[in-house]
């Protein structure tokens, strides 16, 4: 018989010390950063491809040897003793030095890239310049800090995935799902647009295209100067231009249907990447009152209609009035707008309502804010102010949303708000994706009958902070749009109540309570009084 | 408009509270002493364990029960008037009803043992159970958990993770003996022993040995075994909450006694939940089931006849589920612990992986009565229907497929075991003949 390993300090305390080889880890990954520290305090180190790797190496040894210490000479299962007690995983101390470091780094990142030693005129300094050799060798050009970034953030994913995978061996969902972020991210989101950019030259002027970045998330992909890259970068440019436009109207619907929309935001999105990952320890801190749903509802669904606004604001502005020179002009654009918005709004007012309940009215307001947008922008258009309102959108909705919303509070937050704020209540993409979830598709969460026990860990572990309890234990099917299909609430169930599945549309939506464990007519009589 | 009195404000009463909100106008009070708000109390573990908050364990929003205008009220109840349909408090305050309904739940049930008053001795049913074993934990290392149950494995589980070594002592020649056969019971007890606790079967507890300070020192056990342990656990199971009720005109036995509209002995007077006792045996059910959906069935049944539609307690097919650190455990039907006359099994286990499935049958009519799942889930809905059709087991064995509720893309092991049903049909039918 096996005895109790006193691996920790004091027995009958909760385990919150960290053992000898935890702290040894620890060590190497901080010294692993200590050298981007100092790169970016302008050391100059001698040999950068070696201090890259050195540095790169080390940060990877310390998270996965960490990882290795928690999880390795434990049974597979939930591991999720502790958490509350932890100071980085409960509001702590740590938690907050940690949320302001973050914070501090994107802030830089975003708006003082000087100070990471990005130089476009020079050769570039500091931490950036430490990049250099990596960078010259996949693409050919130097560093910027996006590429020091998107490196960072791609290495975040593999180390952190493979600490999620250890974490959940149990579940081949869990490690399928992470296998698949872990590619979408290096292959897609890092490696393939650098090789793009090696190609380009003469007759290729291909925009850094993500093909897994999709239009609103993507909100710069129709301007000017990418759509002038693509329209002179000859078949592919055309092609790479076309499939931008599919992924959103054939691609995504089709794929969300049959899936729901964890394909996208849980399986291949890179911001839903890092959160599954490197934001996975912090997943229990999203709020799960009910006015947090509310204000999210309202914040994400205004972000749709900005981008929207935005977006047709600027492609209008680079179009001709006259249809003689290119039959898609600034009317026809205008009008293909309206038209498809009036179709889905009209679609989903005439066969979804039912659905829709309460929420019809913000959808209706919604819809009619930017049709009056657009025809703003067709009578105003022309008057320097609104000219001048184009590039304004666009400029502020980078700033707000793709920077500070997705950026410095999407992931400097992660320790106080939860890994998933942004996707939550800032990103477009999630909220269109949730719209065709919620009112399109055969995904759901299936509550298994009269076995819950409304203990609490499916509402405390949701990252997108719906309270799923609520649904389960009125045995009723969970249908959120936010819902990305992390899977983590069936993970932690200790009575296997709830089972994510793609099934059938009809009966997916069941409001009544249908409990079981009653006898039959007593819940007639409770569903016919409802 | 009457005033609705519930004393308890567990699933039981709160369900009823709820339900009867939902048909009726009635002004409803609700009174506790253990919590102000409604708690999931088998989420308790996962407090000490550090999954959760308390907070967490709370399913409605404190600004609920305002918006629903269900009173809450903290007290506790000392004296029950059935004359004057009055409620005094230990503060000595009066409440009026005009219906009461009694849900006090459970209490630890110590069997008299010597020493069981000490300090250091205690069971987990409230929510002051689990504060005073957080106090208890410090310097703790080595413990005693008396019963192999659920109370018994949810505190092994719990003391664990705080790296306390735990020693269980078992009545039966395998965990859970009263309830699970004895594979199954051999399965979970090889589980429990490979994370590191100390299982000591056919054995109970003698007496508890104080030190100087009056704490627990030791225990003695009924095999003449010395165990030195700082505290020492109850897991014999609970009993109903029912002391204060005593030498009142209400009729209890082990619960309080309630006919199956869940009336008692005295007019307006409900008892529901894990207090209450049924007069009529329903199916192989217990008559006292401390069970947390019970609990909320009979709190949607006693709202349904306050609000004017007298309903009868009719639970359906039995079911329930646990978890044993982490092998899932569903059940639904029967499955006998002790071969029964009359009733044939089919048992199948993947023994590394720590699967297993257990079907009960009538031997005769090959009538499917029950099934008990390890490692597997289970989909309710078509596993309740296989028991109210009574289909033939080689008829699920079939369709067992439909009912898998394991998460997607998990390992599938339901071919295998319908395969092991061919080879064991085979067999039988060569030993019958």
């Amino acid at each position: 018989m096996s005895r109790v390993q006193y691996n920790m300090a004091l027995s009958g305390q909760p385990p919150q010390e960290l053992n000898f080889w935890q702290k040894l880890f620890l060590v190497l990954g901080v010294l692993g950063l200590a050298i981007l520290l100092l790169a970016s305090f302008n050391l100059n180190f001698p040999n950068k491809p070696l201090w890259l790797s050195l540095s790169l190496t080390s940060i990877s040894l310390g998270v996965i040897g960490f990882s290795w210490s928690i999880y390795g000479d434990k049974y597979k299962g939930v591991k999720n003793d502790g958490v509350w007690f932890k100071s980085l995983t409960s509001h702590g101390l740590w938690a907050w030095v940690f949320g302001v470091l973050i914070t501090i780094f994107y802030v830089v990142l975003y708006f003082y890239p000087q100070y990471l030693g990005l130089n476009s005129e020079a050769e570039n300094t500091g931490l950036v310049a430490l990049f250099d050799p990596l960078s010259y060798a996949l693409s050919g050009n130097p560093a910027s800090q996006w590429f020091m970034y998107g490196t960072l953030y791609s290495l975040s994913i593999l180390i952190f995935g493979i600490k999620f995978i250890w974490k959940y061996r149990h579940s081949r969902y869990e490690i399928i799902r992470t296998i698949s972020v872990m590619f979408f991210q290096t292959a897609f989101a890092f490696i393939i647009p650098e090789l793009m950019a090696r190609l380009n030259g003469e007759h290729l002027q291909l925009p850094y295209y993500d093909l897994k970045s999709i239009w609103p998330l993507n909100y710069y992909n129709f301007e000017q100067y990418r759509i002038d890259g693509f329209l002179n970068s000859g078949a592919i440019g055309l092609a790479l231009l076309i499939f931008g436009i599919i992924s959103i109207f054939v691609i995504t619907p089709i794929l969300t249907y049959k899936y729901g929309k964890r394909w996208y935001c849980s399986w291949v999105c890179g911001c839903g990447g890092l959160a599954e990952t490197a934001g996975d320890p912090f997943r229990h801190l999203s709020d799960k009152r009910q006015i947090a749903w509310k204000i999210e509802r309202w914040v994400v669904h205004s972000v749709v209609v900005f981008v929207t606004l935005m977006t047709t604001a600027v492609i209008y502005s680079y179009l001709d009035y006259d249809t003689s020179k290119y039959w898609l002009n600034k009317d026809v654009f205008l009008g293909f707008v309206a038209s498809i918005l009036t179709l889905v709004f009209g679609w989903v007012m005439i066969f979804r309502r039912q659905e829709l309940q309460e929420d019809a009215r913000y959808g209706a307001i919604g819809y009619f804010v930017i049709i009056i947008g657009l025809i703003a922008i067709h009578f105003f258009w022309g008057n320097s102010l609104f000219l001048f309102q184009a590039e304004t959108l666009r400029t502020t909705y980078a700033f707000l949303i793709g920077s500070v919303f997705s950026g410095v509070i999407g992931v400097g937050f992660y320790p106080i708000f939860g890994s998933r704020v942004w996707c939550r209540f800032g990103c477009p993409m999630a909220a269109v994706l949730g719209f065709q979830q919620r009112l399109f598709s055969k995904f759901r969460i299936t509550t298994n009958g009269g076995q819950c026990i409304s203990c609490g860990n499916c509402s405390t572990y949701c990252e997108m902070g719906i309270d799923v309890r609520a649904y389960a234990q009125k045995g009723e099917n969970i249908i959120r749009s936010s819902c990305v299909g992390c899977g983590i609430c069936a993970e932690v169930c200790p009575r296997g109540v709830l089972k994510l599945e793609n099934d059938s549309p009809n009966g997916r939506i069941n409001p009544k309570d249908v409990l079981l464990g009653n006898d039959v007519d007593l819940m007639n009589y409770v569903n016919q009084k409802k | 408009m009457s005033h609705v009195v519930i004393i308890g404000n567990g699933i039981a009463g709160i369900t009823a509270a709820r339900h009867i909100r939902k048909f009726s106008d009635n002004r409803i009070t609700v009174i506790s002493a253990e919590n102000e708000y409604f708690f999931s109390r088998p989420a308790l573990m996962y407090v000490y364990m550090g999954h959760m908050k308390f907070e967490h364990t709370q399913p409605y929003e404190n600004s609920f029960w305002k918006k629903n205008r269900i009173e809450l009220k903290q007290a506790y109840i000392n004296i029950v008037d059935f004359k004057s349909k009055k409620l005094i408090s230990a503060e000595g305050e009066e409440i009026v009803y005009d219906k009461l309904i009694l849900a006090t739940g459970s209490v630890t049930h110590f069997r008299g043992w010597k020493g069981q008053d000490l300090n250091g001795v205690q069971g987990l049913v409230a929510k002051q159970d689990l504060e005073l074993l957080n106090n208890n934990s410090e310097n703790l290392n080595h413990a005693v958990i008396v019963g192999g149950g659920l109370i018994g494995i949810e505190l092994a589980e719990m003391l664990h993770t705080r790296n306390i070594e735990v020693t269980m002592l078992i009545r039966e020649s395998h965990f859970w003996g009263s309830v699970l056969p004895i594979e199954e019971g051999k399965l979970i007890s090889n589980h429990i022993e490979k994370r590191g606790i100390n299982l000591v079967f056919e054995t109970e507890l003698a007496e508890i040995i104080p030190d100087s300070d009056n704490r627990v020192k030791s225990i003695k056990t009924t095999t003449g075994k010395h165990i030195d342990c700082q505290w020492v656990g109850i897991a014999t199971g609970v009993k109903p909450n029912i002391s204060f009720l005593k030498n009142t005109a209400l009729e209890t036995d082990l619960g309080i006694l309630v006919n199956r509209n869940l009336a008692t002995n005295i007019p307006d007077v409900y008892a529901i939940g894990d207090c209450a006792q049924q007069c009529e045996p329903i199916g192989h059910r217990k008559s006292v089931e401390a069970v947390w959906y019970t609990g909320r069935i009979m709190g949607e049944t006693v709202a349904q006849t306050i609000c004017g539609n007298p309903t009868a307690y009719n639970p359906s097919n039995w079911f329930n589920s646990a978890k044993f650190f982490d092998i899932e455990y569903q059940t639904y039907g029967w499955v006998f612990s002790k071969k029964k006359e009359g009733y044939s099994d089919f048992y199948w286990q993947d023994a590394k992986n720590e699967r297993a499935l257990h079907f009960q049958y009538e031997t005769n009519s090959k009538k499917f009565i029950g099934i008990n799942a390890f490692g597997i889930r289970l989909r309710h809905e078509i596993v309740d229907a296989w028991l109210t059709e009574k289909l033939p087991i080689e008829k699920v064995i079939l369709q067992l497929q439909k009912a898998n509720f394991d998460k997607e893309f998990s390992k599938k092991y339901l071919k295998k075991v319908q395969q092991a049903f061919q080879q064991s049909k085979f067999q039988k039918n060569l030993v019958d003949e």
